[in-house]
């Protein structure tokens, strides 16, 4: 087993694909086959849990061990699981209403327990399944079904509610860049502990085109950035341009130009512990600065099954008690004769 | 029989709790009620702050008994709140040093005279000054005044010993172990107990002291145990027996979180008790867990069980193992957080979406809660599905003398695994024993790579793959039933207790069979032509339940709550004439309420 390669093709499984012709989710699936065939963890140590709405239906197009379970509760399922059996790898796959709706709670947990789980948040700001109502995620005024004038609340912006919930590793994605997704789901699954992705998805029938600003060719290098730990933060289409500090916050330059050279261009340290540079890069929304894509944040710490397991080791090192009987029997008895 | 009465922060259940292991210790049968408050702290000497706890010893001993010989009363609210539990010729000892004026007017007395204002005899009540004397005998302890005040019922229960007769050493080992690591309290409290044992033999306090007779229980290692205690223990032998380690998903409510706190304590043997966000976190780890290859259990009381209802649904479509306990308490919505009731019958049987059956037992007793939950725990992983434990609060919180078993006792447990020998060529995730209808359970990781996907939506009967055919739902539907059906070939057949041939059989379910074999056994002393029979089985029922039933002229069946399990009974044997007995106050059934009830019905 140690040293059997994989590929792609070995994580398939022999359903045929449902999702609708030209949605995200199809790329999405391309990636993470290729990611679990990089990893190099067989199917059979791999398990795909996942709630309700289109992302959720992925599980069963694995060759793995697969949960299609009930609407947002995938995270606690998932937890269950890991905690169960520690040698698994668990993927966790959501959408932005499974996840951070219904789910929100469940969400904010895991990243706080910092359970060993991969989460991928498909996020498409809809209702795909439910056939287009605006989801957490929905800009303020999106028009859906059930928000014909517009919706009057504001969105969740995934990083932010996870580095609020104390997440330790986070990356972004876009369906349509593969060979990125591949990249950030393969360093989650590296990551120790709970880690999220949130894969930027177009729903072709009820959200077109709602990440155009940034999957549009013509803009794209302008209007997102890779970030890769330990490399400067550039981008553009000649890596022209680059992020640099700006007393508290960030600020887009172009190098040679208003005095600024490509020593002023920070390095992007996804290790650091401090989540403050992070939730700044994070933020950036493609305007003003690009949309950073890749590993944001990927940063070390106690891992709960890893911890759990430790204790009971820890406590049965000291009360060795063979069964119940021999525990019951050490505890305050009498004998019958 | 004996009740403690108090604050609720002056130690009444650690006073019982002790006074209930010294009697076991010696051999008695013990039956405990920890009645106590929904408020942690309510306010000193109110009405609403006082907590009981009511223990009776001796032999044939089944309920904690309706009505108390010895009433211990620390305040005039305790006083007032607990009267209605002494008998008539009972006698009350009370802390004449806690019935100043203002005392009495926290507690709403009208009147300087709580003993005739609630009718009581004079010469049924012995003053004793224990706060002054517990204040005397600490005077050189060095204790602050507070700490020597927390000891008030140390002196009761030392005062109780010499009343039962009951040595003070077990005490002692007791208090001893209670505060091993605060040896000056346990030498203040070892003090105050020989103190107010001595006061009662030095006084004669009571006139009388009562010798209590002795059982010859079966012989074995024998310890004191909460029900909920024994629910925990029956989880972990099955798990040992099984072979399948054990998994909990919790959060805390009320009265059902000791289970969670004995399990997390249970490290020590491997447990995994993990307590979660919310309910539904708590059931959904448990399903996650179960799909990992764990015996995988959730534990909660009715509101919980509400909020788990979804996801015991998509273990019953997923067929998985799982074990889900529910604690019962009076409701609806948050009810009588801290009362018994058995009013969740219904939704154990029903309350979730869709045709959705699983298993439901319940416990009969506070060492039945081991037997049972050990049963809910093989229903479960033998029949791949989600089964329900319905204790209650009156169980989960009473406790008994219980026998531990030998490792060989136990019966084994043989989870449906799917490995080399079984899985054959034609494996497919819903391949099913013909005889039982279960399906394999498939452990995740072993190394034949048995990778199947589950999951909440309809799957085809043949291969299980996702199916929206209508005639194939209709036949899951039905599958689903029969299995849970056929666990009947694999559970015990319900048993009369009594001769078999009476007129009437009084039936109940549950927590209540203390109060109702009492009844019977009492009534038939006194004549009346009645046997009777508690269900443990609810859902599938014991396979001679209608041939039982259809044998008695009049068939009384009683519950806390307005007639669920009669109802059920009902539905299904509609030729046999059921009569009702209910109760619904959040407290158990009387014995002397039962009897006066079944004697109007056999006498209408």
């Amino acid at each position: 087993m140690e040293n059997k390669t994989f590929t792609a093709a070995d994580f398939k499984s022999d359903q045929s694909v449902r999702w609708c012709p030209g949605c995200g989710d199809h790329a999405i699936l391309n990636s993470l086959h290729k990611a679990m065939a990089a990893l190099g963890i067989a199917p059979e140590k791999t398990a795909v849990i996942s709630g309700i709405g289109c992302s959720s239906r992925l599980p069963y197009y694995m060759n793995t061990y697969g949960f299609h379970t009930i609407h947002g509760r995938a995270a606690a399922i998932a937890t269950g699981y890991k905690i169960a059996r520690p040698d698994m790898t668990v993927w966790q796959v959501s959408g932005d209403g499974d996840g951070l709706a219904i789910g929100g709670n469940h969400f904010i947990h895991a990243l706080r327990r910092n359970i060993d789980i991969n989460i991928l948040l498909f996020n498409n700001k809809i209702y795909g399944l439910t056939k287009g109502q605006y989801s957490p995620t929905s800009d303020r005024g999106f028009v859906s079904k059930s928000s014909p004038y517009g919706t009057v609340e504001d969105p969740f912006i995934p990083a932010e509610l996870v580095f609020g919930a104390r997440g330790q590793f986070f990356a972004r994605a876009i369906d349509v860049e593969l060979e990125i997704s591949r990249e950030v789901m393969e360093a989650a699954a590296r990551h120790r502990g709970a880690s999220v992705v949130e894969v930027l998805q177009n729903c072709v029938i009820f959200n077109h085109g709602i990440h155009n600003f940034f999957t549009d060719k013509e803009y794209r290098a302008e209007r997102t950035i890779h970030l890769r730990h330990g490399e400067k933060m550039l981008f553009g289409k000649d890596n022209e341009r680059g992020i640099v500090a700006d007393g508290f916050s960030l600020k887009a330059v172009t190098i040679g130009q208003d005095g600024w050279t490509i020593d002023d261009v920070l390095v992007h340290d996804a290790h650091t512990p401090s989540n403050f540079l992070h939730q700044q890069l994070a933020m950036m929304d493609g305007h003003d600065l690009p949309l950073a894509l890749g590993v944001i944040r990927d940063v070390e710490s106690p891992v709960y099954n890893e911890a759990l397991d430790q204790q009971i080791a820890e406590v049965r090192a000291k009360k060795n008690f063979s069964s119940l009987r021999d525990m019951a029997l050490a505890g305050d008895t009498w004998t019958v004769r | 029989m004996l009740r403690f009465s108090g604050d609720s922060g002056d130690g009444m259940q650690l006073a019982g709790n002790i006074f209930t292991n010294v009697s076991a210790a010696l051999g008695n049968e013990v039956s405990t009620f920890p009645d106590y408050p929904a408020e942690i702290r309510a306010p000193q000497g109110s009405l609403s702050g006082v907590s009981g706890f009511q223990v009776s010893v001796g032999t044939g001993v089944h309920t904690p008994g309706d009505a108390c010989d010895v009433l211990v009363a620390m305040n005039p609210a305790a006083l007032k709140q607990n009267v209605k539990f002494l008998k008539p010729d009972g006698i009350v000892i009370a802390d004449s040093d806690s019935f100043r004026p203002a005392d009495l007017k926290k507690a709403l007395f009208q009147t300087d005279d709580p003993v005739a204002e609630l009718g009581l005899k004079e010469e049924r009540v012995v003053r004793v000054p224990v706060t002054s004397l517990t204040k005397a005998a600490l005077a050189d302890s060095g204790l602050d005044v507070k700490a020597v005040l927390k000891c008030r019922n140390i002196f009761a229960l030392g005062l109780v010993c010499w009343l039962f007769d009951r040595p003070l050493e077990r005490a002692l080992d007791h208090l001893r172990s209670k505060f091993a690591k605060k040896p000056a309290v346990f030498e203040a409290n070892s003090k105050v107990l020989r103190a107010g044992y001595d006061y009662g033999a030095n006084t004669h306090a009571t006139g009388a002291v009562y010798r209590i007779e002795t059982d010859e229980p079966r012989p074995g290692v024998y310890t004191d145990i909460t029900g909920n205690t024994a629910t925990a223990w029956g989880l972990i032998a099955a798990s040992e027996k099984s072979g399948r380690p054990l998994f909990l998903g919790s959060y805390p409510i009320t009265p059902a979180t000791d289970i969670l706190h004995e399990l997390a304590k249970r490290k020590d043997l491997g447990v995994k008790a993990v307590q979660m966000e919310d309910e539904i976190a708590g059931v959904c780890s448990a399903i996650g867990a179960s799909f990992a290859g764990d015996l995988a259990v959730t534990s909660t009381s009715g509101p919980g069980l509400a909020l788990k209802s979804e996801a015991i649904g998509l273990a019953v479509m997923a067929e998985l193992p799982l074990v889900v306990i529910d604690v019962q308490r009076g409701g609806p919505s948050t009810g009588l957080p801290t009362k018994t009731e058995q009013t969740d019958l219904m939704q154990a049987l029903y309350g979730r979406n869709g045709e959705s059956p699983v298993a439901v037992v319940a416990p009969v007793s506070p060492t039945d809660c081991f037997t049972m939950a050990f049963e809910a725990c093989r229903i479960a992983m033998e029949h791949m599905t989600p089964v329900i434990l319905l204790t209650d609060a009156f169980i989960g919180n009473g406790s008994s003398a219980w026998r531990i078993p030998e490792a060989d006792e136990l019966p084994a447990i043989n989870p449906p695994l799917l490995d080399a020998a079984n899985c054959g060529e034609d494996w497919r995730p819903y391949r099913r024993d013909p005889r039982t209808m279960v399906r394999n359970w498939a452990v995740p990781g072993d190394e034949h790579g048995h990778t199947h996907r589950l999951g909440g939506l309809e799957k085809d009967f043949n291969n299980g793959s996702i199916s929206t055919d209508a005639a194939n739902h209709e036949h899951m539907v039905m599958v689903r039933r029969e299995k849970i059906e056929r666990i009947a070939d694999s559970i015990p057949q319900l048993e009369v207790i009594g001769n078999g041939d009476a007129d009437t059989l009084l039936v109940g379910w549950g927590g209540t069979y203390g109060h109702l074999r009492t009844a019977a056994t009492e009534l038939c002393r006194e004549g009346v032509s009645i046997d009777s029979a508690q269900f443990r089985y609810i859902k599938p029922l014991p396979a001679n339940t209608g041939e039982v039933l259809r044998r008695y002229k009049r068939v009384i069946v009683a519950e806390l709550n307005t007639g669920q399990f009669a109802d059920y009974l009902q539905a299904q044997f509609p030729e046999v004439k059921i009569e009702r007995i209910n109760k619904i106050q959040g407290q158990p059934f009387l014995v002397s309420e039962l009897k006066e009830r079944i004697n109007e019905i056999i006498n209408r």
